[in-house]
């Protein structure tokens, strides 16, 4: 299917309603916006502070929809210094969420390879010779150098850990309570209507098509939400948000090219693991130098653990799986870990661009939160309590507005909204952090210097950078391999596996040295059964797929067809002639195949040629 | 003129069926680990029973859906956004377990003191659904008590299709053994239908009705009472799941004839 397909559904049945806020996505900035909202819609004396438009006499009508199954299936690994979430919730009320517990410890770990597989460039084997020479008057074991200090600027003590599922459920389910709010999941938007340059709401998806999207039995066109104020929250590859970005352009100078897919376990740990709830170790360094992980530790024996794979990591067969395999096999680790059991799987890209991706704000009729509108900061590495604020700030926006009885204009918003966050300091510390990963882009090792000089000079010193999307950067695979593996065995690995209908990584690392993994059925699984056994991977029949490869001769000559490589869910697999094969039962709706994809839109270098729309369906976990 | 039914739907929560299950011993008995923070759904053959009740409330204009649901009202509230925009009913919440290990004539009693309390019940027009079965540890007895302490003795169990004929008259098609149906006639309501899967796919969400739901659903959660179940009359020697077993392949060059094959050999030898 390309982009002149038709659409499905016919005007003629379609139904509208009027609402007065309409929300798309429920994350912790649409938390941060609808605990907000509806604490201080109802004044003291019990009378609502606006009135609604559409139900004269009653409270504004605020209807939020969630494309997941359950508000609970949200992923991310989050160990927060949540000062905007405790000045929202108490004490209190954070340690009533299951999982949450106060942050006890930090370590940050420079890992080691003890296979020696990795990609290492020789400024960073010189120093593991170092620090291997010096180990006896070094913080080494196991492996790994434990960091004697950990800048503040990473520091996230005092704070908090928490599970995204469950604190987005226990948050949803304080929402609902009040009545003010209603929350619907399952139910995916598909577009904004535009009327001019104003949106006057969204579009849901339709209901009872094939997988084209054609009518089928039961069709039912996706109903008009129309709204006062669209709240757009839908993360960093929200359909909703792409297509504002597409009609109104981006800032002067921002851009969307820096992310990572992330990767988690959440696990039971065994009784004498030695980890303690409260702990939160960071590594770097293994098993590449670019990816990161991290493990908390939950109360009851439950940790969260997992990596991230930047888009930085030049790796045209880069996986997070396996990758996530080879990181908890590590030795410093694996003491911890072995004899673990996996409960939950999850996985999700982040928008890395920070402050640089921040998109139009607000438009007549609408404003964005969250992660999609460049709230993360890149410095420290938090996106939650950040996501939260940005969801406050408009909240106390849309309070002025509505107890004012003014419009939701571009001018208004830009008043009440943009006004207060530039003042924020998510604002303040968004700009330091805003170049401080640019270093990345020349190395592991002058990204991690980058950073470190941007926290210390507070931004005002970084090593300069330009981010590129990645069929931009990308080599080829025979060009990755160079030197390690010969053309001609790569072309038998490749027609090997498209014969299998299997995906590279697995046989290239295995002929780079990556050792195999001891499958234990408990921790150590396939990936498949990690989906099976964690991940819970489930989606309703009746939707049209939302992984559209747009345009299939690019695919047919796409040389590296990352977008198989990288899928977190092995949703996508090799197709014939070329054009992979996408399976919506098995998508967790991470996103990694629209970032990853190796060729660019023919219309619009900014885009790349796989469309990720609306659609439901995804992860079953509440943990992750 | 057609009947203008009184239809109560009778149906709990249970785990999100792709939840991976514990049983343990808690202080007040079996439950499952961490069950309050597993997503819960409605009880699937509540579901079954619930579009039935649509489809036959459409078809008899004038006809009413109640939903009535013995749950923790926190994860009932949850539940309720997922069912909510599927068809339109009130509901009436009694707040209690949904484990499952409840005594289920302490839970029909509690049901039908339920259905009994909604102002304006006529008998003459009530019919109560609700799944045979659930689709956690039920023992499908449930919804049998129910008719019983309602004084309601027509009552179907297993039932795929209801049709009504030109005479009022109930044509239910109950499951029997091999795979057969049995044919059963009943003047009208009062009945008790305790549904299989029925013949209905899942509604579409329709946002429209879930706001019209909502409105009477955050004040019916308000206002729940409390189940009376007497826990403590109950004790269990043991508790188990079923023993489950699980090898992953991921084929695409198989027939369906080697994959048929390959999975009776691996039952075989399991």
């Amino acid at each position: 299917m390309d982009e002149t397909t038709p659409p499905a559904n016919s005007a003629t049945d379609r139904q509208s309603i009027d609402v007065d806020i309409a929300c798309v996505g429920f994350g912790p900035a649409m938390g941060g916006f609808l605990t907000t909202l509806a604490r201080e819609l109802i004044r003291d004396d019990g009378t609502p502070a606006g009135e609604s438009s559409v139900m004269p006499g009653l409270p504004p009508q605020i209807v939020c929809y969630e494309r997941a199954a359950d508000v609970s299936f949200g992923v991310s690994g989050v160990a927060t210094r949540s000062r905007a979430l405790r000045a929202s919730l108490t004490e209190a009320d954070l340690a009533q969420i299951p999982m949450a517990t106060p942050i006890k410890s930090e370590k940050v770990l420079y890992l080691l390879d003890p296979h020696g597989a990795s990609r290492r460039s020789w400024l960073l084997r010189a120093a593991d010779v170092f620090i291997r020479a010096f180990r006896r008057v070094l913080p080494f074991a196991h492996d790994a150098l434990n960091l004697p200090y950990i800048p503040p600027f990473l520091r996230k003590d005092p704070g908090w850990i928490l599970s995204m599922g469950q604190f987005n459920q226990w948050v949803g389910s304080r929402v609902m309570s009040s009545g003010l709010v209603q929350i619907w999941p399952g139910t995916p938007v598909a577009e904004p209507l535009f009327e001019d340059n104003r949106v006057a709401g969204v579009r849901l998806v339709d209901q009872g098509t094939d997988k084209q999207g054609r009518a089928d039995a039961g069709f039912m066109p996706g109903m008009d939400i129309r709204a006062a104020l669209t709240v757009v929250g839908d993360g960093p590859f929200g359909p909703i948000g792409r297509q504002l970005d597409q009609r109104f352009g981006m800032p002067e100078g921002h851009r969307q090219h820096d992310w990572a897919v992330g990767m988690k376990f959440v696990v039971d740990l065994r009784e004498d693991s030695g980890l303690e709830p409260g702990a939160v170790i960071h590594t770097f360094g293994y098993p590449e130098p670019e990816i990161f992980g991290f493990l908390y530790v939950h109360p009851k024996r439950i940790a969260s653990l997992g990596v991230f794979v930047p888009s930085w990591f030049d790796s045209p067969v880069r996986t997070a799986y396996r990758y996530l395999q080879h990181w908890m096999l590590h030795p410093y680790l694996f003491r911890h870990l072995e004899g673990a059991t996996l409960r939950s799987w999850g996985a999700k890209t982040l928008g890395e661009s920070g402050r640089r991706g921040e998109p139009r704000l607000v438009g007549h009729g609408y404003a964005r939160v969250g992660e999609g509108s460049g709230s993360t900061n890149v410095l420290t590495g938090s996106g939650v309590d950040e996501a939260w604020e940005t969801g406050v700030l408009l909240a106390h926006g849309v309070l002025d507005l509505l107890r004012a009885g003014r419009p939701f204009t571009k001018e208004n918003l830009e008043e009440v909204y943009i006004r207060r966050r530039r003042r924020s300091w998510i604002e303040r510390e968004g700009r330091i952090a805003e170049k401080s990963r640019d270093g990345f882009q020349r190395g592991f090792v002058s990204g991690v210097i980058g950073m470190a000089l941007a926290g210390f000079t507070k931004g005002r010193v970084v090593i300069p950078g330009e981010p590129a999307p990645s069929h931009e950067r990308l080599p080829a695979i025979e060009e990755y391999f160079k030197g390690r593996v010969s053309s001609e065995e790569i072309r038998s690995i490749r027609e090997d596996c498209a014969a299998r209908g299997v995906s590279l990584h697995d046989a290239l690392m295995d002929r780079v040295g990556w050792p195999a993994i001891p499958f234990d059925g408990k921790l150590l699984v396939t990936h498949q059964d990690a989906l099976l056994l964690g991940g819970k991977v489930q989606a309703p029949a009746g939707y049209a797929d939302h992984v559209v490869f747009l345009y299939p001769h690019l695919c047919e000559s796409c040389g590296t067809r990352i977008c198989i490589e990288m899928c977190s869910g092995q949703a996508i697999t090799p197709g014939p002639r070329g054009v992979p094969y996408f399976d919506r039962e098995k998508c967790v709706h991470c996103g990694a195949c629209v970032w990853n994809c190796a060729q660019a839109h023919p219309d619009d270098p900014a885009r790349a040629n796989i469309e990720f729309r609306a659609g439901t369906g995804g992860l079953h976990s509440s943990e992750n | 003129m057609s009947v203008q039914y009184q239809i109560f739907v009778c149906g709990g929560i249970v785990p999100d069926p792709l939840q991976t299950l514990d049983p343990v011993t808690a202080p007040a008995g079996p439950a499952l680990k961490n069950e309050m923070m597993l997503p819960a759904v409605l009880d699937p053959f509540a579901w079954h029973a619930l579009f039935e009740a649509a489809r036959l409330a459409r078809s008899s204009p004038g006809s009413k859906i109640y939903l009535v649901s013995l749950a923790p009202k926190a994860k009932l509230q949850q539940v309720m956004m997922s069912v909510a925009q599927k068809a339109v009913f009130d509901l009436v919440v009694i707040d209690g377990p949904a484990s499952g290990f409840t005594d289920s004539n302490a839970v029909a009693a509690a049901l039908s003191e339920a259905i009994q309390s909604v102002p304006g019940l006529d008998m003459n027009r009530l019919l109560v659904f609700g799944g045979w079965e659930s689709a956690s540890r039920g023992s499908g007895t449930t919804l049998q008590a129910v008719g019983e302490i309602l004084g309601i003795t027509d009552q179907f169990q297993g039932v795929d299709d209801l049709r009504i004929e030109s005479d009022g008259s109930f044509r239910i098609l109950e499951r029997i053994d091999g795979g057969k149906h049995q044919v059963s006639t009943c003047a009208g309501a009062p009945a008790v239908l305790g549904w299989a899967t029925g013949n209905l796919p899942e509604p579409p969400n329709n946002p429209q009705i879930g706001m019209t739901n909502m409105r009477g659903i955050m004040p019916a959660l308000q206002k729940a009472r409390p189940a009376k179940l007497n826990a403590q009359d109950l004790s269990y020697t043991s508790v188990t799941l079923p023993k489950q077993q699980r090898e992953t392949r991921v084929v695409d060059k198989l027939s369906a004839e080697e994959i048929a094959r390959e999975i009776a050999e691996w039952i075989k030898k399991s």
